[in-house]
């Protein structure tokens, strides 16, 4: 009887590690020995299907000095360093004047959210009407009689890269201001009445007192808005599928491109690698530091 | 038969000791305290008698059976939390059934059960509300009236009144007296108010980093605190604690504090084993004397003390007043409109209550 | 008084000022909508003759029956009909099992915490911020290798894999509020692990299930990346076939259908959106503020 109990009740201790077991290795297979075996793939000569003989760091070198790639790294810090700006920005200023006791707040902040729920394929495919030059926004303004109105972003080269950023700010700039929306309920209200009691105006209070209280949101925007920013692939496969010609490759177009249509998998190996070590090195601090703050608290 | 016998139990998570071989044993019918600030150990200890927490060393008895490796629901306890743990999901009612249902009892028995628990603790309106619908109170008699339909050995209660206000945690703890009082049932009952352990209690430890620094009745453990630490914790306003030193007079001794520009208070006729005189004549103690004896000094007994009034506190019944003695701050209850901010007063003390301790290791002298 | 009175209008046409600031946001946000509903409802002509913004001057379906029943994707012009009824299979199976995972997951990361399950916790928070190029060539061969590549049990599977970091965070960061006396009452009523799991703790948690449904449902739902690397032709999702029908670059661009296609893929998630959207925001927010 005694001898059953405890056996039972070692079951009862072993249980919960039992039940998460397979979920545990899934995970650690699906992402961490996933990300090694790709790791290991871009130290082979793979092409069209992987092939386990050691070359060394070659793919890498055979990458930086492809210059598609240069093009695609260059790209992701355009776009990054606008679509992070913008999408901030227009984020942390709808958030603020939407927390301004504003009537129709739900409805308003519900027009400002919805492209979230799209995906980027369908965004991007709305855009690259919008922005057609023959029949979207050029026609319309010249229509209006303002006939030397060029808006051909899309097919110009240089410019092409900036129709991802206004279809990528105009998806997630609503998701910023979700956040800071958040961080601002956040606040307690006294503080802005003891600031207003010492006579500080209100634009002065948002920029010294509100804005820096924001600091945990406005990190969190920032980590995960450059996280979308490097994994973007949908829409500028949509937009614009990379083009004109190479014009708005990103590193996540690129390594698909590599590895599923031009068979070079070392090569498309070697660049999710560097994608990865981009991310890893802003989430894993990210992770560290929100992990220790709730330890603490 | 519902004894509890806690045997040199001790709990530790890694390095960390939280409990070094506790040792408390009691008999049927029988409320044990365990007092102490946060920390102490007493929930610990507490989680550990439910089978909520493993014990590391030493063995705990229900009615004379070890339950070290029995989960808590083989151990025949109830419990009632701090928070109350009620199940949000679910009614009143379920609320008081679900540890029924589990075991299996008959419908019909659980309804008799439900009936008489919920008739005893006035909630029988409330059966088919939902916790989220009831106030603190209300929530406290639910979650008492779901320990009481188990008919447990033993009632645990952890904190139980803690989330409530100030009146209506006056009120529960006449409630839970009462309980006791009828059912009769042993119960082991954690708290940091020394109030609630002196109003409950037939038996109060008092622990603190993990060792029980006194186990006794509440009465005892007010008069005759253990140690520094316990006098101070136990009682409101504080017991005062004042360095002295003691010179022997015959068979008692009398100790000799200090006053700033004053002669030094004399408190004599304090009684102590021969051997304690001996060992103590012109050594430095601590003296503890009880805020409720200090008296203003009248006609037969002569003063053993005459200091100024620095603040003075009426509470209504009494008042509170406070001033220096041995260079530390003294608080004396007196009856109210007895003491003035910055009046001169002679005071006598009660030498049959005062205590004395070792100044080094702090322990009671007898 | 006159002070007070120019105080009052100058603080009311700082009102005006913000509630036009957010009109106008709120407008230029609805515009690629309105562009998409109004084009998708033109007939094509209308739309080469210069009509983009305006409502259409003839209604018709024509473009969103197209789309959903006539269009060319390859070389079946089957319209998105067999792809949405591919998402809806996918979707449905594992939206129920990443959610059902992640919620016991949750349940156990919280409530019967072992040595290490903080460890394990970290292990499973890095695969919601994992970039998934990084894993696409040795999922795309473990698909082939297991059988599943290019079916809907494959995308399935991996949607659930990953899918579990995200539910078993939501689940997690919810339980943890949820006091741990809860469980040891039930301990202490006799109540065993699944039997608290299902009758006290799960009860208490449909906030956080509409929360993970939604997430996963548009997460799942909206996905391009798994769906064209790892299905091909008929067993596509629709978001790659809406990118086909959108690419195809042969005859006249049927600009009307595109957006009829469009619209079909993105009327699943704004439904849901629209319906509930308070949960909605909860989800993209819990990874960012603290639970």
């Amino acid at each position: 009887m005694s001898a059953s109990t405890r056996m039972s009740s070692r079951l009862a201790a072993w249980l919960p590690r039992l039940v998460v077991a397979p979920s545990l290795l899934v995970v650690i297979v699906a992402v961490y020995l996933f990300i090694l075996w790709t790791g290991l793939i871009s130290v082979t000569s793979s092409k069209f299907v992987p092939t386990y003989d050691f070359v060394g760091l070659e793919q890498y070198v055979r990458l930086w000095a492809t210059p598609r790639w240069h093009t695609a790294v260059a790209n992701l810090f355009i776009f990054s360093a606008l679509f992070l700006a913008l999408s901030t920005g227009l984020g942390l200023l709808m958030a603020i004047l939407l927390d301004q006791n504003i009537r129709a707040e739900g409805a308003l902040r519900a027009i400002y959210l919805y492209p979230m729920a799209l995906s980027f394929i369908v965004t991007g495919t709305a855009w690259k009407w919008i922005m057609n030059p023959g029949l979207g926004i050029q026609r319309v303004v010249n229509d209006l009689g303002w006939t030397d109105f060029r808006f051909d972003w899309i097919t110009n080269p240089d410019m092409a890269i900036y129709t991802v950023v206004v279809a990528g700010v105009w998806q997630s700039s609503g998701f910023a201001m979700a956040i800071f929306l958040a961080g601002l309920r956040g606040i307690d209200n006294s503080v802005i009445k003891a600031a207003q009691i010492e006579g500080a105006t209100l634009p002065l209070i948002y920029r010294q007192i509100i804005i820096p209280m924001l600091r945990p949101a406005m990190l969190s925007v920032i980590v995960l808005l450059s996280y979308i920013a490097i994994k973007s692939f949908d829409l500028v496969l949509a937009l614009t599928n990379g083009g004109p010609g190479t014009a708005t490759e990103l590193p996540s177009t690129f390594m698909f491109s590599a590895t599923f249509r031009r068979n070079q998998m070392g090569v498309g190996a070697a660049s999710a690698v560097m994608m990865l070590m981009t991310v890893a090195a802003i989430i894993i601090p990210y992770l560290y530091s929100e992990l220790r703050e709730k330890n603490d608290g | 038969m519902s004894t509890l016998e806690i045997d040199r139990v001790r709990k530790a998570y890694g390095h960390l000791e939280v409990l070094k071989e506790v040792s408390i044993s009691i008999g049927t019918g029988d409320f044990l305290v365990l007092l102490g600030p946060s920390g102490c150990g007493k929930s610990t200890l507490l989680n550990m008698i439910a089978g909520l927490e493993t014990i590391t060393g030493g063995e705990i008895r229900i009615a004379g059976k070890a339950v070290n490796d029995l989960s808590p629901k083989d151990r025949d306890i109830a419990m009632v939390f701090q928070s109350y743990a009620l199940y949000p999901t679910m009614t009143v009612r379920q609320n008081i059934e679900f540890g029924m249902k589990i075991r299996k009892v008959a419908q019909a028995d659980r309804g008799r059960a439900v009936k008489t628990a919920s008739d005893l603790l006035q909630i029988t309106h409330l059966l088919d509300r939902k916790p989220s619908q009831l106030s603190g109170g209300q929530r406290q008699r639910v979650a008492m009236g779901r320990a009481i339909v188990r008919e447990p050995k033993l009632f645990l209660f952890d904190e139980p009144l803690s989330n409530l206000d100030a009146k209506l945690r006056v009120d529960m703890r006449t409630e839970i007296k009462r309980l006791h009082a009828r059912l009769g049932t042993t119960i082991v009952y954690v708290t940091h108010d020394q109030i609630e352990a002196m109003t409950l209690a037939t038996r109060v430890a008092v622990m603190k980093d993990g060792v029980v620094q006194q186990l006794d009745e509440p009465q005892a453990v007010y008069d005759r605190p253990a140690n520094v630490y316990v006098a101070r914790f136990v009682g409101s306003p504080a017991m005062n604690i004042v360095p002295a030193v003691l010179e022997a007079e015959g068979a008692t001794v009398t100790a000799v504090i200090d006053i700033a520009n004053r002669p030094p208070a004399r408190i004599a006729g304090i009684t102590l084993s021969p051997e304690a005189v001996r060992r103590y004549a012109g050594k430095k103690v601590l003296v503890g004397i009880r805020p409720e004896n200090f008296s203003i000094a009248s006609g037969d007994i002569p003063p053993s003390l005459t200091i100024d009034f620095d603040v003075v506190e009426p509470t209504g019944p009494d008042t509170l007043a406070v001033f220096q003695l041995g260079g530390v701050e003294v608080t004396a209850r007196l009856p109210p409109k007895q003491a003035h901010a910055g009046q001169e007063a002679a005071l006598s003390v009660d030498t049959s209550k005062t205590v004395l301790f070792d100044i080094d290791t702090e322990t009671r002298i007898d | 008084m006159a002070e007070a009175l120019s105080q009052s209008s100058k603080m009311r046409l700082g009102r005006l000022a913000i509630y036009a600031c957010l009109v106008i946001v709120a407008v230029l946000y609805l515009m690629p909508l309105w562009v998409m509903v109004t084009t998708s409802l033109k007939p094509l002509d209308e739309i080469y003759g210069g009509s983009f913004i305006g409502l259409p001057k003839v209604v018709t379906l024509d473009a969103w029956r197209a789309a959903w029943s006539q269009a060319c994707i390859g070389t079946e012009c089957t319209g998105l009909k067999p792809y949405f009824v591919n998402s809806l299979l996918m979707v449905i199976p594992a939206v129920a099992l990443s959610t059902g995972i992640g919620a016991i997951n949750g349940y156990i990361l919280t409530k019967w915490k072992f040595p290490g399950a903080n460890f394990v916790f970290g292990l499973m928070l890095f695969g919601c911020f994992l970039p998934y190029q990084a894993i696409l060539i040795p999922m795309a061969r473990t698909l082939g290798l297991l059988g599943l590549a290019g079916s809907i049990p494959g995308l399935v599977a991996v949607h659930v894999s990953y899918g579990i970091c995200f539910t078993t965070l939501f689940f997690r960061n919810y339980f943890v509020s949820l006091p741990d006396e809860l469980t040891k009452a039930a301990m202490v009523d006799g109540a065993g692990f699944f039997r608290i799991f299902w009758s006290v703790i799960l009860p208490t948690s449909i906030p956080i299930i509409v929360v993970s449904c939604i997430w996963q449902f548009t997460q799942i739902w909206n996905d391009f990346l798994f769906g064209v690397s790892f299905t091909s032709g008929s067993s596509s999702p629709i978001t790659v076939a809406l990118n086909n029908i959108v690419n195809v670059t042969t005859g006249r661009k049927q600009y009307n259908v595109d957006m009829a296609a469009a619209m079909i893929a993105a009327i699943p998630t704004l439904v849901v959106y629209i319906v509930a959207g308070r949960y909605f925001v909860r989800g993209l927010t819990a990874g960012a503020v603290k639970g």
